[in-house]
Parts: structure tokens; sequence; C-alpha cells
């Protein structure tokens, strides 16, 4: 899929900028977009490698075990192929704990320590039904708080940059619904 | 609310360190290994995000979201979408920093609580960057993914467009 979603892109900005004449600034962009990728790298590995480690210790310290019980009705049932009490079981609980709080330099490394630990207990057989579902719940926004968009919000003149919440919670809640439900609807023919 | 996520990280870390001390856990021993996991994901991560941020960064500069947006502006206004907040729509899935330079680029144009604002603000609150969530997931377990991922990704984007204006006229009125 992302083969095509990459050719495709490809293709449509080369056509559109030969069509809006802008061949000059595309050949720039190549190079970079590319510089751009690894600038975010190295400006996340560290904040990536904070989080990780202290994931590490905590569930050393038995932590997140504690932390995953509270969620482990709701993740047995959307992720069935975790090892009860394993790994991927904690990672899904700290990476959805770290989305509802906005940590957003939190829920990526937990995010693929996650999908890192789903493909282990599968035994590296492939893509289980687990791991795109849990990929689905992360392209939705499960964020309580937008704290930048609060933010962005207040620096350009808003009387109450928060009165928008409700909505963004019901329309949050409505697009992470129907992306879960097309995921079931297509999964049996795919994965 | 900021005093409170002020709280988090910090109780976080403190939780972990006196758990630590308290079961006699090598914490440090721990966090080393989970940090050299965790560059070891960031170096893997590189070719995929050099592939993704080369591609939406050529989709950028070619004026292919002008086109698309001039494209759409009629559909949109049928589905109660104000025209201004439709660059942030097609874009938020691809790109987060090209949303947020959108968002507050929209912001000197129209006031945020303005009709146009606020569907623009619900809709970059309720969205995320599915492309790159699913690049980065799937590519940091080196899998060629032939699933539903994207398609069930964008559906639910499509949800959130559809009902953004109709969402903010239910709360905050037109």
């Amino acid at each position: 899929m992302l083969n095509y979603v990459w050719i495709m892109l490809i293709l449509v900005s080369v056509l559109c900028a030969i069509w809006m004449g802008k061949l000059e600034e595309l050949s720039e962009a190549v190079f970079s977009g590319a510089q751009q990728a690894v600038e975010l790298v190295l400006a996340m590995a560290g904040a990536m490698a904070a989080w990780t480690g202290l994931l590490k210790a905590g569930e050393a310290a038995g932590l997140t075990k504690a932390l995953s019980r509270l969620l482990r009705p709701l993740i047995r049932r959307l992720f069935p192929d975790c090892v009860p009490g394993g790994k991927a079981e904690q990672a899904i609980c700290m990476n959805m704990t770290a989305n509802l709080f906005g940590i957003g330099n939190a829920a990526t490394p937990m995010g693929i320590a996650a999908m890192r630990a789903l493909d282990e207990e599968g035994g590296g057989r492939g893509v289980s039904r687990s791991m795109v579902r849990f990929v689905v719940v992360n392209t939705a926004s499960l964020q309580l708080f937008p704290a930048t968009l609060g933010a962005l919000r207040a620096a350009g003149g808003s009387a109450n940059p928060f009165d928008i919440l409700p909505a963004v919670w019901l329309v949050s809640a409505l697009s992470l619904a129907v992306a879960l439900l097309a995921c079931f609807a297509l999964e049996g023919r795919h994965v | 609310m900021s005093e409170l996520s002020a709280w988090i990280v910090p109780a976080f870390a403190a939780m972990v360190a006196a758990l630590c001390l308290l079961r006699r856990a090598p914490a440090f021993d721990a966090f080393t290994e989970g940090a050299r996991e965790g560059l070891r994901s960031c170096v893997s991560l590189l070719p995929t995000l050099i592939g993704l941020v080369m591609a939406v960064s050529m989709l950028r500069a070619s004026g292919a979201l002008e086109l698309a947006c001039a494209a759409l502006t009629p559909l949109a206004r049928a589905f109660g979408l104000p025209p201004e907040s439709l660059p942030l729509a097609l874009m938020k899935p691809v790109s987060g920093s090209a949303s947020t330079a959108l968002l507050s680029q929209l912001f000197t144009q129209l006031s945020p609580d303005s009709f146009a604002g606020r569907v623009a603000s619900v809709l970059a609150g309720s969205t995320e960057t599915a492309l790159y969530c699913i690049a980065v997931y799937f590519g940091a377990v080196g899998k060629r993914e032939r699933t539903c991922a994207l398609p069930a990704a964008l559906a639910g984007h499509l949800a959130a467009c559809l009902s953004a204006g109709w969402a903010v006229r239910l709360f905050l009125g037109a």
C-alpha cells in the first residue's frame, strides 16, 4: 500500500509542478525534504531514548504492569493477539496513556515498542490483526487536552482557546469509531 | 490545565525511581537498556522517514495543494466545511508540521473564534498524521504491509472532515 502512495505522491508532485511552473522549487524540495527527515530523527532521538529508558525502568519496577491491569479489559478485546500480562499489553497501555495526555514525544516510542512486542509475541509471522488495529487507533487523535492547538489559538487572539474542546472530543470519537469500523469491515479481506 | 500537565512527566519519573528503589530493581541498568533500544529504533526509522518526508516536501513545493483546494471547494461547501479550512483538512493526514503552519497562517487571516477558525481548530485537534504514523509503526517492525490500515485511517479522517462543521454548530453556534 505505502509503495503505491509513495509513487502517487512523487508523480502528482511532478505533474503539478510542471502545471504550476514550480519545477525549481520541486528540485530543491527533494533534498531539503531528505535533510529534514534526518534532522527530525536527530531532534527526537534524545527524547525517544529517554522515554524508552524510563519505560524499561518502569517495567523493571512493575509500574507498567500495574497500569496495564487497569486498561486490560479494553486491550484484551481490541487486540486479541496480546499475551496476557506480556510486554505488548504494557507498551500498548503506556502508548494510550501518553496519547490521552498529549505527551507526543512519549507516544511514538511506546507505540514502536508495542509494535515490536506484538511482532515478537506473534512469532514474527507477519502483520497480525492486532498490529493493524493498533496502528489504526494511533492514526486517530485520542488527546484530551490538545496543548499545541490551545497555544496556537491563544497566540491568534482567541478569547477562549479551549471552548472548542467538546466539539473536538465529539469529532475525535466519531472519527475513531469510523476508522475502527472500517478496519473491522476490511480486515477479513486483507490480513 | 498547563499546571497539571507540567506535573505528569516529573511525577512519572519520580514514581519509576521510587518504585525501583522500593523493589531493589536495577533502575539505571534498565534505563540504559531501554535507551539503547530506543536509539536503535531511531536509526532503523531513518530510511522510512527520509522517503516519506522527501515525497511530502515535494508535494508541498509542487503547488498541488492549491490545485486540489480549488477543485474541492464546491464539495466542501456542500458539507458545511468552510473552504478556508480545506488546505488543513487535506494536509493533516500527510504532514503534522505543514498543518501546524497552515493553521497559524489561517489565524493571521481569520480570528480563531470565527466559524472557519473554529472548524479548522476542531479538525486540527481531532485528527492525526495518519500516513506518518502508518509508515513509522510498520517501518519499525520491518513489515511490508498489505493491510487495511491506510483505508481505515482515511475513512476516519473523512468522518472528521464531514462532521467538524456540524459539531462546531452544535456546541458553539454558527
